[in-house]
């Protein structure tokens, strides 16, 4: 076999923190490596050296024999090697052949040989399986095409050699499917593909090779043929970790019921009549897309705006007032979905914002002064309580990593024993062992008796953790099923739509009982 | 190269970052003294001989450094919740006119000092907010970019200030001069010493620092000012009223403002004039960024800027060069300033 592509012996620090440390790897012709690893493990930083962002300080990187000059960010991509970014960088407002062709012009030529690039991308799709309309416009496109039409972007760049960085975060499970199975025409054809990834399930199904990196360090080499999930996961994370289980829920009361809301726009997805109902002590999982509108709902719940239409009912009383102190009086926790833009201000102390969403509170503070003792005192309690390591109480949020500020953010909302909890991608980001120790709060607060809405992009998580599972599709909440009924496939077709078998399972269990 | 953001500023950093910053200022502004044809040092020397040298020099620096103070709050108090607040001239020359105005009102004269002078105050105030309202109303409601619209109503409200004093509120007695009437003589500001401008507005304007400090580390109002402006999607998230928050912020900037017009009339001139202002309003942000936007630190640099330009008075005279040097100073310190704020933020790495 030919060896396409080697990385030997990169090493790059960035003052005392190793990204990488002596990484070695290659990539033979027609194959596909799965570069494995949890957030920080180096995956990024390996890529920006092979793309020349970075310099590495130590080691080579060759492209079919030839090494490649360091820091030249062209010198790969005139090699043959190609990047499929997780974030499209497409242009909505042109069409497809459009944002393909962008940049493959020189920029003095006043006409553009159209004709001609349109023969090479309807070529190119045609031979790699990638069915996309050259001329429609972006904006109009599903996810799964702008991913296709990314990858025509590289290939039409001549690229032989493609980089896919996370290419399953914004696909539904069948999107997931049939991408792989592109992936593997695209081998067949010649092309190399090294994917990066922290899913081990997709890791198992799509690749040859899998490169698990740790630390900065190439952990293990392994065919995927000889190894297992759970082996990868040890290596990954660098020991055994078990997620929590969830035993046998215990519903009670209605504790949250949302009767047909519906909310237009605002910037975000819309809602359309969206119904549910939550119990104490269980867990209500909504699994979807990003995009599809529970970010809307989220919001809707943790008091930022009112529907349009529609009503919420906690504890049977209607929410008349949609703000968030009443949100949280009405004893709702709020775990947001997006930690540092939401979640944490980072130029301010743990204390503050510990305090920030209950500063109203006469916890925290009296006749318009703040409680600093109590304030305080609070967030010691909670530092040492959920042993979230780094952070002082006077230190800013900013410094902690991902995991602890997670901690920080459960700590503030769970002490105050909330009798329902809106947690929404609650471990998004995070790795194996903070992951679990998520799992563990949220476990927690469902066996005191709390509702829990679960709102997830992450199928194992969901099916893992909720006893009911709807998915949210454009805004509309399909039926939901009970999570034993639930796997991967169900709720694949469930978020994109099909609610078919969803319904049919809704209707048996109803029955049933 | 490339800079990496500091993960832990120190403390001392901070505190010498400033003082470099005026360091550096002072350097280049020598070198713009010797091409001006005198020797640097000595012309420092003056300017320290200026301000500090005799009791009445002394006395007119701290006169000085009143007004100054209050614009360089007004504008820290704003740009910390991110209300970008431009218009502190502007907001100075309202509260001025408005205390003229409100002192025509007859009864006022009749009533025993201190009740005059408390409402006159509170009046000065109530005016710089009006104006500081009207851009925050509109970048809330319509999202215009409120650095445009108060800087522009700066030159609004010294126009209506000139029309007011060649109009309604001219002084006939003024022998044409375009000023307004005098304020009525129960509420001009009792000396702090005798025989010279010095008078209790200084005390006003340190004891607003104190309050503005408290206000903004002590009270809820504080810390939800800070969330706003640093993280308005967090702060939205954690139940901060933005609008309500800004609009507070907004009368606190533009009252502070306001108050630093009133007080210039009724502690030193006694009426209005459109040159009542030597940019008061514009180098309130030059203090407040000196500061690095804690209020405590704008007396400092309020003294600083009231130095230089106290002191570069006198020395221009001893020395013949123009007094400018104090503004091209103090406009050089707010540029080594940014500097460096951000080299104390960051890390320079090869």
């Amino acid at each position: 076999m030919t060896r396409v592509l080697e990385l030997s012996g990169i090493t790059k620090r960035f003052g005392h923190v190793t990204a990488n440390e002596d990484v070695s790897l290659h990539l033979d012709k027609g194959e596909i490596v799965a570069l494995l690893g949890e957030n920080g493990a180096g995956k990024t930083t390996l890529t920006s050296i092979l793309f020349g962002h970075y310099v590495a300080d130590a080691g080579t990187v060759r492209v079919e024999g030839t090494e490649l000059p360091p820091g030249r960010s062209r010198a790969a991509i005139r090699a043959g090697v190609g990047m499929v970014h997780q974030h499209f960088a497409l242009a909505p407002n042109l069409t497809v052949l459009d944002n393909v062709m962008t940049g493959t012009e020189p920029l003095w030529r006043l006409r553009s040989n159209r004709a001609a690039g349109r023969a090479k991308l309807v070529a190119l799709s045609e031979r790699f399986g990638l069915k996309v309309d050259p001329d429609a416009r972006v904006s109009e496109l599903s996810v799964g095409e702008c991913q296709r039409v990314e990858i025509l972007k590289a290939l039409y760049n001549d690229a032989h050699i493609l980089i896919l960085d996370e290419p399953t975060a914004v696909l539904t499970a069948q999107e997931a499917e049939s991408l792989f199975a592109t992936l593997r025409q695209m081998t067949e054809n010649g092309l190399s593909l090294i994917f990066i990834s922290h899913k081990l399930h997709e890791v198992m199904s799509a690749s040859d090779r899998v490169v698990v990196l740790r630390q900065g360090r190439v952990e293990a080499t392994r065919r995927t043929s000889e190894t297992t999930k759970e082996e990868l996961a040890e290596l990954m994370v660098g020991r055994k970790v078990d997620r929590p289980s969830r035993p046998p829920a215990t519903p009670g009361k209605v504790l949250l019921e949302a009767v047909d809301l519906s909310l237009s726009g605002k910037g975000g997805a819309s809602l359309h009549d969206v119904s549910f109902q939550l119990r104490a002590g269980e867990t209500l999982g909504i699994i979807g897309v990003s995009g599809n509108g529970q970010t809307t709902l989220a919001g809707l719940v943790s008091g930022l705006f009112a529907p349009d239409s529609g009503a919420l009912l906690v504890e049977g009383k209607q929410v008349t007032v949609y703000d968030v102190p009443h949100a949280i009086s009405a004893g709702i926790g709020r775990i947001p979905e997006d930690r540092n833009a939401e979640g944490t201000i980072g130029d301010m102390t743990t204390w503050e914002n510990v305090a920030l969403e209950r500063i109203w509170s006469s916890e925290f503070s009296s006749r318009g002064m703040v409680r600093r003792t109590a304030a305080r005192a609070a967030t010691e309690k909670i530092i040492k309580a959920h042993d979230v390591r780094g952070a002082t109480v006077d230190g800013r949020i900013r410094l902690l990593s991902g995991g602890n500020m997670q901690k920080i953010i459960l700590g503030r909302v769970l002490d105050a024993e909330p009798d329902i909890l809106v947690a929404a991608q609650p471990s998004r980001g995070l790795d194996e062992g903070a992951i679990a120790g998520v799992h563990e709060r949220l476990l927690e607060a469902r066996g005191r008796g709390a509702g829990v809405l679960l709102i997830s992009e992450d199928l194992d998580e969901v099916i893992a953790l909720s006893d009911q599972i709807c998915a949210i599709v454009g805004g509309r909440l399909s039926p939901a099923i009970p999570a034993d009924r639930a796997n991967a496939q169900i709720l694949g077709l469930m978020m994109a739509g099909d609610w078919s078998v969803a319904g049919a399972i809704e209707a048996e269990t109803t029955n049933a009982l | 190269m490339r800079f990496e953001r500091r993960e832990h500023p120190s403390r001392l950093l901070t505190i010498i970052a400033p003082i470099g910053a005026i360091l550096a200022a002072l350097l280049v502004a020598g070198l713009l003294i010797l091409i001006a044809g005198a020797p640097p040092l000595r012309a420092y020397a003056l300017i320290l001989k200026g301000a500090f040298g005799s009791g009445l020099g002394l006395s007119e620096m701290l006169t000085r450094s009143t007004p100054l103070i209050l614009t360089g709050l007004a504008a820290a108090v704003a740009f910390r919740a991110r209300l970008w607040n431009i218009g502190g001239e502007g907001q100075f020359y309202l509260g001025a006119l408005g205390v003229t105005a409100f002192g025509m009102i007859p009864a006022i004269a009749a009533m025993p000092a201190p009740l005059a002078i408390a409402m006159c105050l509170l009046v000065g105030a109530a005016a710089g907010m009006v104006l500081l309202l009207i851009p925050l109303g509109l970048r809330l409601k319509f999202g215009v970019d409120e650095v445009v619209t108060t800087l522009l109503l700066n030159f609004v409200a010294v126009l209506f200030v000139s029309l007011m004093i060649e109009g309604a509120m001219k002084d006939p007695l003024a022998f044409g001069w375009p000023q307004s009437v005098p304020v009525p003589d129960n509420v001009v500001l009792p000396k702090l010493i005798e025989r010279t401008r010095l008078h209790i507005g200084l005390l006003i304007a340190v004891a607003m620092a104190v309050a503005v400090w408290w206000l903004q580390s002590r009270t809820v109002f504080g810390i939800r000012a800070r969330a706003a402006g640093l993280n308005p999607r967090a702060a939205a998230f954690a139940g901060v009223p933005l609008g309500r928050t800004l609009v507070m912020v907004a009368c606190l900037s533009g009252g502070l403002a306001g108050l630093a017009g009133a007080i210039e009339v009724m502690g030193v001139k006694g009426y209005v004039t459109t040159d009542l202002s030597p940019n008061y309003g514009y180098s309130g942000i030059v203090i407040a960024m000196l500061a690095n936007l804690n209020p405590i630190g704008a007396i400092f640099a309020a003294l600083f800027s009231a130095i230089m330009f106290v002191g570069a008075d006198s020395m221009s005279r001893a020395l013949s060069i123009p007094s400018y040097i104090a503004d091209v100073t103090v406009a050089l310190s707010l540029l080594t300033m940014l500097v460096a704020i951000f080299l104390a933020q960051y890390r320079v790495r090869r």
